[in-house]
């Protein structure tokens, strides 16, 4: 097989300027299950599909709540989302024993993504494996944020991680006008409907994803599985009396997305099989 | 130059008054509002008491400021219970960290006398009485702050609680209702504020049970 | 401030308690000091006065210190107290205030957040056994939401509708309490804190007839020119104060 003489070191430069650590840790956010996030003017939903590594464990925690007003969804290694998200809560609890008021969600972020690129440029450390997608709310509204491995972070008004997330942006891009002015419920709709399009056919059911909540007047919570089942249920009903309108394209979509996906993502010269787990069901990276 | 003020001091007494009282099935806090500063009042409407979490209320007195920081740490440390362990922390647990919070400034101590009530995981009235480095008991009920020496041999004389010493150990929760407390509660502080100058201008309530929690204010005398 | 050392002038320094507390670098006293500051909530806003002077013990050492000063876009800050460690709160200030606006992302330190960290700075340096020798007060206001606060030098905080430092304590919060209302309007705000300048100034030695005013509201905040009150020293208690103490001078 090939070997890539600029991949074994976080801080060697590709000839061609990449920094081939970095995009494998890139690569592990895609390999982990999805997480999906949505906002509106005072409302954020983040949503995750939970897979179980082996038919003999349960799955692992990808929500973590980590102040009132904030709250993350992860997708890569969990255990570097744990490490993370606990920075977060003592970086929020910090502040707050400052100035007694809640840290602006920009600034963790920007915080954290700092924390990730110090990683991308020493030579004794490894890039976080894990892409956090940040739902909070501050005094300049609601807000969503993707935080990446190479310590680069986005703001968006809907978006999508890990694996098949392809076909759950596919979803968002055609309705995230929409958002801006959702209701809360409707939010939450979105985000289940979006998470069904991560699945490839397979039935959406409570126990295989886990949906959380943060607004105005609502502090960040997890919804408990019963009112997911029920949420759930509703509108699967609705869906089935609209007719398959949704289901057939997106399924199309979702083919090409997975193409599209592995084409552009495995780097040159990489050999980190990526898009290899398509429909695999277990991420490997995940463990 | 000569010097003007007197030496320096990290501490000053800010004053006030606790009571708590324990129940069966309820649990009665209370302070004044009232804050000082030698024969000065800085404020009228200053809250001593403190809510920790859902069944653990603290009321101090002492050093503000000392009392401020503690309550923050206590504040912070149980936000991060709340994230490790996914639950509310239970009143006799919030009753050893606060202890252990005060011995770890065994020689530079918080100058707070506080009082911890809240319902045990029986649902049950309790309260912790502290001192300033830590030392604490579960009792009946207690008072602590600047009127205490006249609030306590009162609920002493009032609530006839069981000696500490009887064996078998016998229940020191009172036998008053919680209307009862309440009303106990509203006495002690009418008759402290007479006396203690440290004590007035309004008194604050907190009542615990099953229910969940409630707020009371009775007006003091505010000279 | 500048620090300076305990040394007792000619008593032997040899126990070696004493010589650790000799070691130490701090505050032990004021140099230059600022007396009462007051303030009030009023119907738009916060009103704070200040008179300019700054005593050098008895000595009248500055005549026009600006002791009330702007902190962010929300917040006014004044001190009474040790005038140099007031200063230093000042660079620490803007140095926060700076770094706040360098976010640029919509958020800003509100009243509430300035006296929270002041606090925080006031009881860590009284932790330190090196404290700031002020008393300070903080007023603001932001988002609709009025806030008036005040900080002493241990870290002692509260909030309420009225505060005063020092001598205005005494002197003028009596007043401040029998007169006080939530809908004071500008003027009598202001009429309302003259009163009690001008007790202080007859009242308070310190105090010198030299004073700002300053006033926070919603849209910003504005600090008067430096004023003085009008004063009557025409009473015959004053000119004659012992004609009614037989037996003195």
């Amino acid at each position: 097989m090939f070997r890539n003489q600029y991949d074994t070191e976080v801080t060697t430069w590709s000839p061609a300027g990449r920094l081939f650590q970095v995009e494998y840790a890139m690569e592990a956010v895609k390999q982990g299950s999805a997480a999906i996030g949505l906002r509106s003017k005072t409302h954020v939903v983040l949503a995750c599909v939970n897979k179980a590594n082996s038919e003999l464990s349960s799955h692992q925690k990808k929500i973590f709540k980590v102040d009132d007003h904030i709250g993350v969804a992860i997708a890569g290694l969990t255990a570097d989302g744990r490490v993370l998200s606990r920075y977060m809560r003592s970086e929020c609890i910090n502040y707050n024993y400052t100035y007694e008021s809640p840290l602006p969600v920009g600034r963790l972020v920007v915080q954290l993504a700092d924390k990730a690129q110090v990683c991308t440029q020493r030579s004794w450390k490894r890039p976080y494996g894990v892409g956090l997608l940040v739902a909070g709310l501050d005094e300049s509204g609601a807000h969503l944020y993707y935080n990446c491995p190479s310590g680069n972070y986005f703001e968006y008004q809907a978006f999508a991680i890990g694996s098949r997330s392809q076909a759950a942006k596919t979803y968002l891009e055609r309705r995230f006008e929409n958002f801006k002015d959702s209701s809360r419920d409707d939010l939450v709709k979105d985000a289940l409907i979006a998470t069904r399009e991560t699945l490839q056919g397979e039935k959406l059911r409570s126990s295989i994803c886990t949906i959380a909540v943060v607004g105005a007047g609502e502090p960040f919570h997890i919804l408990d599985q019963e009112t997911v089942q029920q949420l759930i249920d509703a509108f699967e009903i609705v869906v089935d009396d609209e007719g398959p309108a949704s289901e057939p394209g997106a399924a199309a979509d979702e083919g090409a997305a997975a193409e599209e996906g592995a084409g552009t993502d495995t780097g040159a010269g990489t050999d980190t099989g990526a898009g290899a787990d398509q429909g695999s069901g277990a991420a490997p990276m995940e463990i | 130059m000569t010097k003007q003020q007197a030496n320096w001091s990290p501490y000053d007494n800010n004053g006030g008054s606790c009571v708590a009282i324990a129940g069966a099935d309820y649990c009665v806090i209370a302070a004044d509002t009232r804050m000082s500063t030698g024969y000065s009042i800085l404020t009228r409407e200053y809250s001593k008491i403190c809510k920790l979490a859902d069944k653990s209320v603290m009321a101090s007195s002492g050093f503000q400021a000392d009392v401020k920081a503690l309550q923050k740490l206590l504040a912070a440390r149980h936000l991060i219970y709340q994230h490790q362990h996914n639950k509310q922390m239970s009143c006799p647990a919030m009753a050893q960290l606060l202890s252990n919070t005060l011995y770890y400034k065994r020689f530079f101590p918080y100058y707070s006398f506080n009082v911890l009530g809240g319902l045990d995981n029986e649902g049950k009235g309790c309260v912790f009485t502290y001192d300033a480095v830590g030392s604490y008991e579960r009792v009946g009920y207690s008072s602590q702050g600047s009127g205490s020496t006249l609030i306590m041999p009162f609920l002493d004389n009032q609530l006839k609680s069981p000696s500490p010493l009887l064996l078998p150990a016998q229940d020191a929760v009172t036998p008053l209702s919680e209307a009862e407390a309440v009303d106990l509660v509203k006495t002690v502080f009418a008759s402290a504020t007479e006396r203690d100058i440290y004590t007035g201008d309004k008194l604050e309530i907190v009542i615990l049970n099953a229910d969940g929690i409630r707020r009371e204010y009775m007006e003091l005398r505010k000279d | 401030m500048e620090k300076m050392t305990l040394q007792d002038s000619n008593q032997p320094n040899n126990s070696p308690l004493l010589n650790s507390e000799a070691d130490s670098q701090r505050t032990l006293y004021p140099y230059v000091t600022g007396t009462s500051v007051i303030a009030l909530k009023y119907k738009d806003g916060i009103l704070m006065a200040a008179d300019m002077g700054g005593s050098y013990g008895s000595t009248l050492r500055y005549k026009c210190v600006e002791r009330i000063k702007p902190i962010g876009k929300h917040s006014l800050l004044g001190a009474s107290g040790e005038l140099s460690d007031f200063q230093e709160l000042l660079r620490y200030l803007d140095e926060l205030i700076l770094y706040d606006n360098m976010w640029d992302d919509g958020n800003s330190l509100g009243p509430k957040e300035v006296h929270n960290y002041l606090t925080r700075v006031m009881y860590n340096r009284r932790n330190k056994f090196n404290p700031l020798w002020n008393s300070l007060v903080l007023g603001g206001v932001k988002n609709g939401h009025k806030y008036l606060g005040m900080v002493s030098m241990i870290g002692v905080n509260f909030e309420d509708n009225h505060v005063a430092t020092g001598f205005g304590n005494h002197l003028a919060r009596p007043i401040l309490r029998d007169e006080w209302h939530e809908n004071l309007s500008f003027e009598d705000g202001v009429k309302l804190l003259e009163k009690c300048m001008r007790v202080l100034l007859y009242r308070d030695r310190s105090a010198v007839n030299k004073l700002q005013i300053a006033k926070i509201t919603e849209e910003g905040f504005t600090i008067s020119q430096p004023y003085s009150l009008k004063t009557f020293w025409g009473f015959s208690a004053f000119q004659n104060p012992t004609v009614g103490a037989e037996g003195s001078w």
